[in-house]
């Protein structure tokens, strides 16, 4: 099908965005591999597109102290390569290899990803789990939301119309922790139907800090606060990583009914994702 | 509704078009500019038969629109054979290696893949690096395998000396 008509509209600057969403009927067109889609299927009628593809620095990618600054015109496909240095580049190069196909990748960004908070996008998971903030700007300046707060539920964020998502603060993973990322699809082809994301920091050969994301196992994306505890002051070994993964799915998972997926499948499929994703941190680091 | 004039380069020539924003680029390139080379399948990025190369990257031109695309520079299948109709490599080695039959999808796996040979032809000598580029599109006839074989061996024409892992 073909979209539904609009107009169209270039910004050069972050006002220019802002101006331009004033008026409650425009959208943002960043790299579209969601947006334009669903403007083909015409679920969605912008009666006008702001394109950011121009704005100077909206590329950014950056180290900053201990934080990794992301604009919002960073392809997923930055994270493929050495970019992100230390453990968090090591992990997000796990994560991008899932998201879709090459050429999605090329278009596709972080910031679009989170904005649209798909249910079984991995990037809302991640940036929960790392406890990432992000930035808003609208006609009243900038605030921020930590990833905790701005996950509401399937396609629905703490953006609040008028605003656009300007940045993604991720902490940097200290030296010494080992990632982890483990997914379940139906198919080859088919989105996440469960993923689990692990960080896990060793000192002195026990746990000092642990993160861990589930994807798609409730409402929003949940940071696994139980398995964390779970795994604290203990080795990294074969009985930690099974009780973790069974408080993931008993106490921090919240599935939902999936069409082919009962809840019992959901947390047992929980538990496994989350043992592999741990196990994967303590093998391959 | 509002016409926009926009240029488009495709495979070196400009073409001046006006057309409302709602217009992908697929659309004007087979529309616009009479270049049907281009297929569309799923229109929505799913099967990857409209790829095209926008400033020497492979994208969906069915999630474009050809407003995004003013000034950049496009290629396309029919770009790709020289200009006396020598067949480019890769189409020279989907030909040898029956890469194709019925050819709905060709045009895009052809671009798929001369945009990552061009980028890197080291692609072809990592298995798992050329298998995921090109579960990218779909392909209902021949299994891929041949398709893998043809992109291999057309980096090996283009790059006498790259590994060709896995023939």
């Amino acid at each position: 099908m073909k979209p539904a008509p609009f107009s169209y509209v270039v910004a050069r600057s972050a006002d220019d965005v802002v101006a331009a969403l004033a008026d409650g009927r425009t959208d943002v067109l960043a790299g579209g591999q969601s947006l334009v889609l669903e403007m083909n299927y015409r679920a969605r009628r912008p009666a006008r597109l702001v394109d950011i593809n121009r704005v100077p620095g909206f590329d950014r990618l950056e180290p900053d102290g201990d934080v990794l600054r992301v604009g919002p015109l960073v392809r997923h496909r930055a994270f493929e390569g050495d970019t992100v240095p230390g453990p968090l580049g090591t992990l997000l190069r796990r994560v991008v290899h899932h998201i879709a196909h090459p050429p999605i990748r090329a278009r596709g960004t972080l910031l679009g990803s989170l904005a649209y908070a798909h249910p079984a996008a991995e990037w809302p998971a991640v940036v929960t789990a790392l406890g990432a903030d992000l930035e808003l700007t609208g006609r009243d300046g900038h605030r921020t939301v930590s990833a905790a707060d701005f996950f509401r539920g399937p396609f629905d964020t703490a953006r609040r119309a008028g605003e656009l998502l300007t940045e993604l603060r991720v902490p940097l993973l200290p030296p010494g922790t080992r990632v982890g990322f483990a997914e379940h699809r139906r198919t080859h082809a088919s989105f996440a139907q469960l993923a689990v994301i692990a960080a896990v920091t060793l000192t002195q050969g026990r746990v000092s800090a642990a993160r861990i994301g589930l994807v798609n196992a409730a409402d929003r994306p949940v940071r696994a606060h139980g398995a964390e505890a779970a795994l604290l002051n203990r080795p990294l070994d074969d009985p930690a990583i099974t009780e973790a993964g069974r408080v993931a799915a008993e106490q921090d998972a919240d599935p939902r009914p999936q069409p082919h997926a009962d809840l019992g499948y959901q947390r047992h499929a929980v538990a496994v994702l989350t043992r592999r994703a741990l196990a994967q941190a303590r093998d391959q680091g | 509704m509002t016409l926009v004039h926009l240029t488009l380069t495709v495979n070196g020539r400009a073409y001046d078009l006006d057309v409302e924003p709602r217009r992908t680029l697929a659309d004007a390139l087979r529309e616009d500019c009479g270049l049907t080379g281009t297929h569309l399948g799923c229109e929505h990025g799913v099967c990857g038969a409209c790829t095209v190369l926008v400033d020497g990257e492979a994208v969906r031109s069915c999630l474009m629109f050809a407003v995004q695309c003013d000034g950049a520079v496009i290629r396309t299948v029919e770009g790709l054979a020289g200009a006396d109709g020598t067949q480019h490599p890769l189409q020279a080695a989907f030909s040898a290696e029956h890469a194709l039959q019925c050819g709905f999808c060709t045009p895009g796996f052809l671009m798929l893949a001369a945009g990552a040979l061009e980028a890197d032809p080291g692609v072809v000598g990592d298995a798992e690096r050329l298998r995921e580029l090109l579960t990218s599109n779909l392909c209902r006839c021949t299994g891929y395998e041949a398709i893998r074989r043809a992109v291999v061996a057309a980096a090996g024409d283009q790059h006498p000396g790259q590994p060709e892992s896995g023939r």
